[in-house]
């Protein structure tokens, strides 16, 4: 017996000894398994644009820089993030200067060199590839490698906020000598290298079947020798949200399945079973409503939503927007239909934290008899219906959403609330691809705005929210004469808003930037230009047996798969 | 019976570009955006840049034709030289490219077929090899136990939908018992015994769920083509001449009642290929039928046109078979 006991302590203390290293090694954990509910389409992030296809080539190609949880710019390839303070940013602010780190190697044993970065903004400009982040480079007048660690970036004018290019998982550094003959219309045809890109990540990719499954294998090369922990990680696609949380979640099939946003109450119950946890990332994304300040009813044929129309019957009365905001229980809605993925708010810009405005945030405590108080004096007179009217007009409207459960289920709460304070409201809901889809001839995109109300998410890039205030300017407004382009999608138009704006575009220190997004926001909501409802986050679901995870909701979430490793 | 299969085979000709036509105009009418899923990060130029790069501002004709060109000429010539090794021409011939994948469509659809076919090809396997037995042995034992369990198994399994019985048993076998995985994994190859019992346990849940299905529909023909024989006079006649009644409903009743069975049988084929969209989709099959959904639901307009396309090609094929057949078996029947 006793031998026994010793011959136990030696296995365990040799269990001690090879555990030690192992927690530090690299390609020691073993595989890790990945789910994605919608299958990856392919590996190029720059021929997709899909959320999907960006984060499975996250853990093959890296970006210069990236964003943490909290929004912060992290540096990957680069040494440091260029600012004014390092001399990184010209004091014109129409040059970057990123140094690229020293020593980094693509997973085939070449060296990550200026020119990579260089031909990185060439492939995704070339003329006839249809490059799906082109939007990124916006604004870029060149890129120049001024030697082989050093790429500089040249504005065609002076931009306060540079990390666009090169920054984020939307876009990552590929390698010249892997791409050099797909450029413009030959992109889509290099088939092997967008199925198997070649990057600097913690991974490089084994075998690719699209839409299907993704093997990949510790990159040899990585520039931690530590580092991945796992030797292989497979991500397999398909199938539906609930299926996938509860191959992570019940049983414990998968370490990690990415966007499981279904009902709270069932996500919950499948914790409950004590294998995994849902966590959630929260960034820039804000549902809100938007509030129709032209008219729209179908009797205006042509000219309905536009400025030909005139100013909307009932929802131009500032009383009335205001009312709307302040009859919703922001917080029965989050509990009802988003449980943990989302957070009442009050701002339409509710991150990063430095932009977060906190006067607004009254409307969190929804007091019905003050909002009837305030329709009743604004000579919005309730009927026998339980409907007010003023001047004939009655209060009643038509509010449109995408086809969606989470959304379905928060207009109909909207229009309970709503209800409560004499308003009717008819619902409907269009498919996503058509409400979102931007075709002209459509009469139900979300530009066209054939409704009074309408209530989706706009998800913008980055940390920056000027491009997304940029929304509200008076030639944003979407009509005929524009092709129906535009994200001003409640038509409101403010002189004083623009003049605002471009004083925002024309400032780079973060402080005073911080300061006049929080007037911008404050207008809009006070304005009632937009009705914002939840901040959303990512919702996905990670195993117990999974250590090191950090979810970004700026960046991929799988940014910093390099330190994750399985729970000892 | 050869001149009637090839003025058959001729007549296919015109009906399946006809077929091709309709679906090409029908998926360009439809109002889907390939582009529609995409975050909406992306600007409407950069939008209308991609659209391009699809070939999506080119007129609906001019596209169609392209797609034929590619379709028949392209493809064919391709999978020739793959076959021969022969440079043939030009070797770079535009291939008929799915939007979603940006890669040939035809190595889409090659690489699902193998789990489609194990899947839900041995599943349509079992289900005729179960449901041929029930169905005889239902008619001949009318009305009995037998009869009254079976008809009650056949309704449930025909009229509950595949997606609730297989998160029914994935509940069941893969949550509570961890019998079975609920996750099928396409990479893996069987190589020795212990992956050859993870490719049967892999495999278990989605064939049960359309064995139970297919069985289900099958049965109920054989049981109805048997009724009709039993009655006939041949059958009196030869129990009347003292025929053993084995050799009665075997030889006699079953072989006869198994035509119109063959038909039913030979028509169904065609569905083996286009996949079980919903069973595999819960299952993670990831064959062409969670092929064609994907690419539905992302406007993938090429990979539609093909698949469909390529079903409709089987479906005249196995229709000319089924009636080709059905000649060879009943001699009553000629086509001369």
């Amino acid at each position: 017996m006793r031998k026994y006991e010793s011959g136990l302590a030696v296995v365990a203390l040799a269990m001690l000894v090879a555990a030690a290293p192992a927690f530090a090694a690299r390609g020691t954990d073993g595989e890790l398994k990945i789910l994605f509910w919608q299958a990856v389409s392919t590996l190029n992030p720059y021929l997709s644009g899909g959320v999907k296809e960006e984060l499975a080539s996250s853990l093959v190609l890296e970006p210069l820089a990236g964003f943490d949880e909290n929004g912060k710019l992290v540096p990957r390839l680069v040494v440091d993030i260029p600012t004014l303070e390092n001399g990184g940013l010209s004091t014109d602010l129409t040059t970057a200067t990123w140094k690229l780190k020293p020593g980094v190697k693509w997973s085939d044993g070449a060296p990550l060199t200026a020119d990579d970065v260089v031909f990185t903004w060439a492939y995704c400009t070339a003329p006839g590839g249809g490059c799906a982040q082109a939007a990124k480079f916006e604004g870029v007048k060149a890129v120049e490698a001024i030697d082989p660690l050093t790429v500089k970036v040249t504005f065609k004018g002076p931009k306060p906020f540079p990390y666009t290019a090169f920054v984020g998982a939307t876009s990552p550094i590929i390698q010249k000598a892997q791409f050099a003959n797909c450029l413009g219309a030959k992109a889509p045809g290099c088939t092997a290298a967008n199925f198997a890109p070649i990057g600097t990540g913690p991974f490089k990719v084994q075998a690719f079947k699209p839409n299907d499954t993704i093997s990949y294998a510790a990159n040899e090369n990585y520039r931690d020798p530590e580092k991945p922990a796992f030797s292989t990680v497979t991500l397999k696609g398909g199938g539906d949200a609930l299926s996938a949380a509860r191959a992570v979640l019940e049983t414990g099939e998968y370490d990690y399945a990415w966007n499981t946003q279904i009902e709270p109450e069932v996500l919950q119950g499948m914790t409950g079973a004590g294998k995994g946890k849902v966590l959630t990332a929260f960034s820039s994304w804000v549902e809100r409503i938007d509030l129709n300040f032209d008219a729209a009813d179908a009797s205006l044929g042509d000219k309905r939503s536009t400025a030909q129309a005139g100013p909307h019957p009932i929802l131009s009365d500032p009383a009335i927007r205001k009312a709307l905001s302040a009859a919703i229980d922001r917080s029965a809605v989050v509990e009802t239909a988003y449980g943990a993925a989302g957070k009442p708010t009050c701002n339409i810009i509710a991150g990063p934290d430095i932009y977060v405005s906190t006067a607004n945030d009254s409307c969190l405590k929804p007091d019905l008899a003050a909002v009837n108080a305030l329709l009743d004096g604004a000579g919005w007179k309730m009927g026998p219906d339980g409907v007010r009217a003023k001047n004939g007009v009655k209060l009643s409207f038509v509010f449109q959403s995408s086809t969606n459960s989470v959304r379905q289920t928060t207009q109909a709460l909207l229009k309970d609330m709503w209800g409560q304070i004499g308003a009717a409201v008819e619902l409907r809901n269009i498919p996503p691809s058509v409400f979102f889809g931007g075709d002209p001839s459509s009469p139900d995109t979300f530009q066209k705005f054939y409704a009074d109300l309408q209530m989706y998410t706009v998800l913008y890039s980055g940390t920056d929210p000027e491009s997304h205030l940029a929304s509200w300017l008076c030639n944003n407004i979407p009509s005929p004469s524009n092709g129906w382009q535009g994200e001003n999608m409640s038509r409101y138009c403010d002189a004083s808003y623009d003049r605002l704006f471009d004083e925002l575009s024309r400032t780079a220190s973060p402080a005073d930037r911080a300061t006049i997004v929080k007037k911008l926001n404050d207008q809009l909501v006070g304005d009632g230009a937009v009705i914002p409802l939840v901040f959303r986050g990512a919702v996905s679901a990670f195993s117990n047996r999974l250590a090191g995870v950090r979810m970004s909701g700026w960046d991929s979430e799988l940014a910093n798969v390099a330190d994750w490793s399985r729970a000892k | 019976m050869f001149a009637y299969t090839v003025r058959r085979l001729l007549t296919a000709i015109p009906v399946l570009l006809i077929i091709s036509f309709v679906i090409f105009s029908l998926l360009t009418l439809a109002p889907n955006d390939p582009l529609g899923d995409l975050p909406l990060t992306i600007p409407p130029e950069v939008r209308a840049q991609m659209r391009a790069a699809l070939g999506l501002n080119q007129p609906f004709l001019v596209r169609f034709a392209l797609w034929l060109h590619q379709f028949f000429i392209n493809e064919p010539l391709n999978l020739l030289q793959a076959w021969t090794g022969l440079d043939i021409g030009d070797g770079n011939r535009l291939r008929v490219l799915s939007w979603a994948t940006r890669s040939p469509v035809v190595d889409l659809i090659v690489q699902r077929l193998p789990q489609t076919l194990w899947v839900v090809g041995l599943a349509y396997l079992f289900g005729v090899l179960l449901a041929v037995p029930i169905g005889a042995l239902s008619a001949y034992r009318q009305h009995s136990w037998f009869d009254q369990i079976a008809a009650f198994v056949a309704m449930v399994g025909y009229s509950v939908p595949t997606f609730f019985t297989g998160v029914v048993l994935i509940v069941v076998f893969s949550v509570k018992l961890q019998w079975f995985p609920s996750v099928y994994n396409t990479n893996l190859k069987v190589t020795d015994w212990p992956s050859f019992v993870a490719q049967v346990r892999q495999m278990f849940l989605p064939v049960l769920v359309l064995t139970l299905f297919n069985t289900s529909q099958i049965s109920r023909f054989v049981r109805a083509s048997m009724l009709d024989n039993l009655h006939q006079d041949y059958v009196r006649t030869a129990r009347a001449k003292g025929v053993k009644e084995r050799t009665v409903v075997l030889v006699h009743v079953l072989r006869n009642s198994l035509i119109p069975v063959v038909t039913v049988v030979a028509l169904g084929v065609p569905t083996i290929f286009s996949g079980a969209i919903v069973t595999e989709q819960i299952f993670r099959v990831n064959g062409l039928g969670q092929l064609l959904i994907t690419a539905i639901q992302g406007g993938d307009l090429p990979l539609v046109q093909t698949l469909t396309f390529i079903f409709a090609v089987l479906i005249v094929l196995f229709n000319l078979i089924a009636d080709v057949l059905y000649g060879l078996l009943d001699p009553r029947i000629s086509y001369e």
